[in-house]
């Protein structure tokens, strides 16, 4: 095992967290330093690709690789980094609307794409930095600033959705549990495939109904749930009130780098490769005649 | 008797789904390896089947390749050709054809030769012969190589047994015996001639040369949402990928291609997207990341005309401005042009280096026509190709946005080296961290948009210049266009004037401006609005004294070329 020290980040930037006090994203933070260096992880091999939100901002808080990219446009870039080099760790990191509005598309195809990433949500049911909009998954009737007759859209439900799909890995944790929500994202790391962790946790400044004690008293765990069975799975993602906590459903199969040409014979990281020049010289070889 | 001499059009017309592909294929094929000089292209209808598609194919003594107005010889498939053509008909085109197809109105403007296409395919068989037997007639118009003809049809039916192969041999001898015919008995005259070397040459769309291209430049993922006329570049990769052992991914949009393309570059591989104007629109948000972020990408723009969905299954060199201005905030990049097959196949590779070194997103920009244009070439010097990538290890101390003097960082890849790679779209201190500093803001700014754009500049291509080093006139082009006005400067076999061809359009090198003064400019494009001509106008302060251009949505020909240039110059 490394040290989670090893994840501190030493640059100057890194210094002035643009975090609320008391919100979750710290806790998630800790988390990854802990898990990366419990599966003796290097920064060098981990890379952390995130949107826009305050979510996003992970990858200045943390000794890995990381690229901040655009609102809801972490999936296809992760999927990318893995597919050119398999032997680095990806994880896209976004809020429930870097996620599941602005990238909601991209979300569906990367669960029928399966490449071997894992995705963190940091679902606080609000839009933080923004100050206060409702998000794909703010519960009905939440007055917001741009909702002030309240919210009257169908909350998003990313985990029955995510089993409808049949996901590789489904998951929701409250950063409420420190201990269980780093043994489900551990989880999520080592698992081969898409892994999907919902992660619970109140926006202290903007979202006045999900606060600690509301999750404290609408959540529960489950236990004696057996996460290869997709149909319980599916009944466990519609209850709505305790919403379950857990590992909701596993469903082993091929990743996308498995599955793509480019790796049939050649394990190596297509970065390191060469044009296959004598390969064109075939094919206009085959241009001269038929 | 209709004679032809030296360079013959033939034009096949029919309605999509009819085969005309088919006979298309098997002509340029066997005729080039008979010896002659093939160039064809096509024009098609947004549609799966009926309408009507034509292809052109010019058979020449020596190379052509450009599209001529002209048609010598017309084989209409089915009734609605020829009005459809009828611009492009005189009394020396000679049809032939079944008689029904050829609308009466015609029958005085025409040559007209009747062919029992339908009959004959009938004897043989089955009216799926049809096809066969006119590129049987064309092959025997020209004395091509029976053999060959009949080597391609085994390996092209041989698959589907015997008994089709023997009876599409037989239709190609019954249409190569007429052509013969109809030459022997003086009703049709061809005198073109053969060139041994031809046989050698490499027959090779604008598609396959930038799909090749890329892959000799070290392509390692392609990734596309279909959109025509771009999507024959991913066709062909995706056929090729296991050979070339890359990743070639239909994504769920434009806008996820493009994101995977920049994550590809990110960790160290090379990605592309090919795409058309509509595709690109959707990619300008992920070319401001690219922008900001200096995370290197090449696009692949084959252009169609717009605005939104335009004339989707044609030709138009409207979105210079679209490459040249897209994306928010100030960045530079790179836009190519490619003119010729070879160029294509060159500088598309020639991109990938580009984009890595100055970590910019560089555009190659063709259209439909170019892309679905095909012709002999001799066979590509792979050893002239440099695969020059701008990678370094990184150490503990690693800065990715390191300021320096010429405005490039040195670029570092997750996993190589030491020292971890921050990116960030965000505006952000020298290890990619986000800032609000105010030094920092200015100096991040100036390091993109002008600093790495003035190197850029001093390594950027000139032009091409054809003819006279100090001519009074001087034809501006870029793209596609330069083979047209090339021939067309060749028909006119003046002094006095000269050709410049840009396959580099932005960033221009200052040496430019020069090569404009004290000329009477002449602008060729196809578009409306002359975008070239205002580009040239901002970059340099010069403005052309004609303008040329053509924006119906068809290719210039050789003809109209000449004749507006004739009138340019009396």
């Amino acid at each position: 095992m490394t040290s989670p020290m090893l994840f501190e980040p030493k640059r100057p930037g890194s210094k002035d967290i643009a975090w609320c006090p008391g919100c979750g994203n710290f806790g998630i933070r800790n988390i990854l330093r802990r898990v990366f260096a419990e599966l003796n992880l290097t920064p060098q091999e981990v890379v952390i690709i995130s949107g826009i939100g305050q979510a996003a901002k992970m990858p200045h808080y943390i000794k890995v690789n990381g690229y901040h990219t655009l609102h809801g446009r972490s999936l296809p870039i992760a999927t990318a980094v893995k597919a050119a080099n398999p032997k680095l760790t990806v994880i896209a990191e976004g809020g429930d609307g870097d996620m599941y509005a602005e990238g909601g598309n991209h979300f569906l195809h990367a669960i029928r794409r399966n490449p071997d990433i894992t995705i963190l949500i940091h679902d606080n049911q609000i839009y933080g930095l923004t100050k206060g909009q409702a998000s794909p998954t703010t519960m009905l009737g939440m007055k917001t600033p741009t909702q002030p007759w309240g919210v009257f859209e169908e909350p998003f439900n990313p985990i029955a959705l995510a089993i409808a799909l049949d996901a590789s890995f489904v998951a929701r944790t409250f950063m409420g549990y420190f201990e269980k929500s780093a043994e489900i994202i551990k989880k999520a790391i080592q698992h081969k495939g898409l892994a999907i962790v919902d992660i619970f946790h109140p926006c202290v400044s903007f979202n006045k109904v999900n606060t600690y004690e509301w999750y404290n008293k609408h959540t529960y765990w489950m236990e004696d749930h057996d996460p290869y069975n997709r149909e319980e799975a599916f009944k466990r993602a519609i209850e709505t009130d305790p919403l379950p906590l857990g590992i909701f459903y596993i469903r082993e199969k091929p990743t996308f780098e498995e599955q793509v040409t480019a790796y049939k014979k050649d394990k190596t990281p297509l970065w390191q490769r060469k044009p296959k020049l004598e390969e064109i010289k075939k094919i206009l070889g085959m241009k001269k005649g038929f | 008797m209709v004679e032809f001499k030296e360079d013959v059009s033939i034009v096949l017309g029919g309605a999509a789904g009819q085969g005309i592909q088919t006979v298309e294929e098997i002509l340029t094929r066997v005729l080039k390896l008979s010896g002659y000089n093939v160039y064809a292209n096509k024009e098609y209808m947004s549609r799966v089947r009926g309408g009507i598609n034509t292809t052109e194919i010019r058979v020449s003594s020596k190379k052509v390749r450009a599209f001529v107005r002209r048609i010598d010889i017309l084989i209409p498939f089915k009734r609605g050709v020829l009005p459809w053509l009828q611009n492009r008909l005189s009394e020396n085109t000679v049809v032939l054809g079944e008689r029904e197809n050829v609308e009466e109105e015609f029958m005085e403007k025409i040559t007209f030769v009747e062919v029992p296409f339908n009959k004959m395919a009938k004897d043989v068989g089955s009216a799926l012969y049809l096809n066969t037997i006119a590129a049987g007639i064309a092959v025997g118009l020209f004395r091509g190589d029976f053999e060959i003809l009949k080597e391609y049809l085994r390996k092209r039916f041989g698959s589907k047994g015997e008994d089709v192969v023997s009876r599409n041999i037989e239709a190609a001898e019954k249409g190569y015996n007429l052509g013969v015919k109809l030459c022997e008995e003086k009703i049709i005259g061809i005198d073109v001639k053969k060139d041994e070397r031809v046989k050698e040459e490499v027959l090779l769309s604008g598609t396959e040369a930038i799909a090749l291209g890329a892959i000799a430049g070290g392509m390692n993922i392609l990734t596309f949402y279909p959109m025509s006329p771009s999507t024959g570049v991913a066709v062909f990769s995706a056929q090729h990928a296991e050979e070339f052992e890359i990743i070639v991914e239909q994504t769920e949009d434009e806008i996820a291609a493009v994101n995977m393309a920049l994550g590809a570059w990110f960790a160290g591989a090379r990605g592309m997207v090919t795409t058309s104007g509509g595709g690109f629109a959707l990619m300008s948000e992920a070319l401001s990341l690219a922008g900001m972020a200096e995370n290197p990408i090449v696009i692949h723009l084959a252009q169609r005309p717009g605005p939104a969905t335009g004339l989707p299954t044609r030709t138009l060199q409207s979105d210079l401005n679209l490459v040249l201005y897209s994306g928010h905030g100030e960045f530079p990049r790179i836009v190519l042009a490619p003119g010729s097959i070879e160029e294509a196949f060159y500088l598309t590779a020639t991109a990938f280096n580009l984009a890595d070194k100055y970590q910019v997103p560089v555009i190659i920009l063709t259209d439909q026509y170019f892309v679905d244009t095909y012709y002999n070439v001799p066979e590509f010097d792979l050893s002239a190709l440099k695969l020059e990538k701008h990678i370094v290890e990184t150490d503990e101390n690693y800065k990715r946005y390191l300021l320096t003097e010429d405005g490039i960082s040195p670029r570092g890849i997750p996993g190589y080296g030491k020292g971890v790679i921050v990116a960030n779209g965000n505006e952000h201190d020298e290890w990619g961290d986000i800032t609000e500093e105010e030094d920092l803001s200015r100096l991040m700014q100036e390091k993109r948009a002008i600093k790495k754009l003035i190197t850029m500049r001093k390594d950027a291509m000139m032009p091409e210049l054809i003819g006279s080093e100090d001519p009074r006139y001087l034809v501006i082009s870029w793209g596609s266009t330069y083979h047209v006005v090339k021939e067309v400067l060749e028909n006119l076999g003046r002094e006095d004037i000269a050709f410049l061809h840009f396959k580099w359009l932005y960033p221009l090198p200052d040496a430019v401006k020069e090569l404009l003064e004290d000329k009477v400019l002449i602008d060729i494009e196809q578009n409306v609005t002359a975008q070239f001509a205002e580009l040239l106008k901002k970059e340099f302060g010069v403005s052309v004294d004609h303008k040329i251009l053509k924006y119906d949505g068809r290719p210039f020909s050789v003809e109209e070329i000449f004749d507006a240039l004739k009138g340019v110059l009396e």
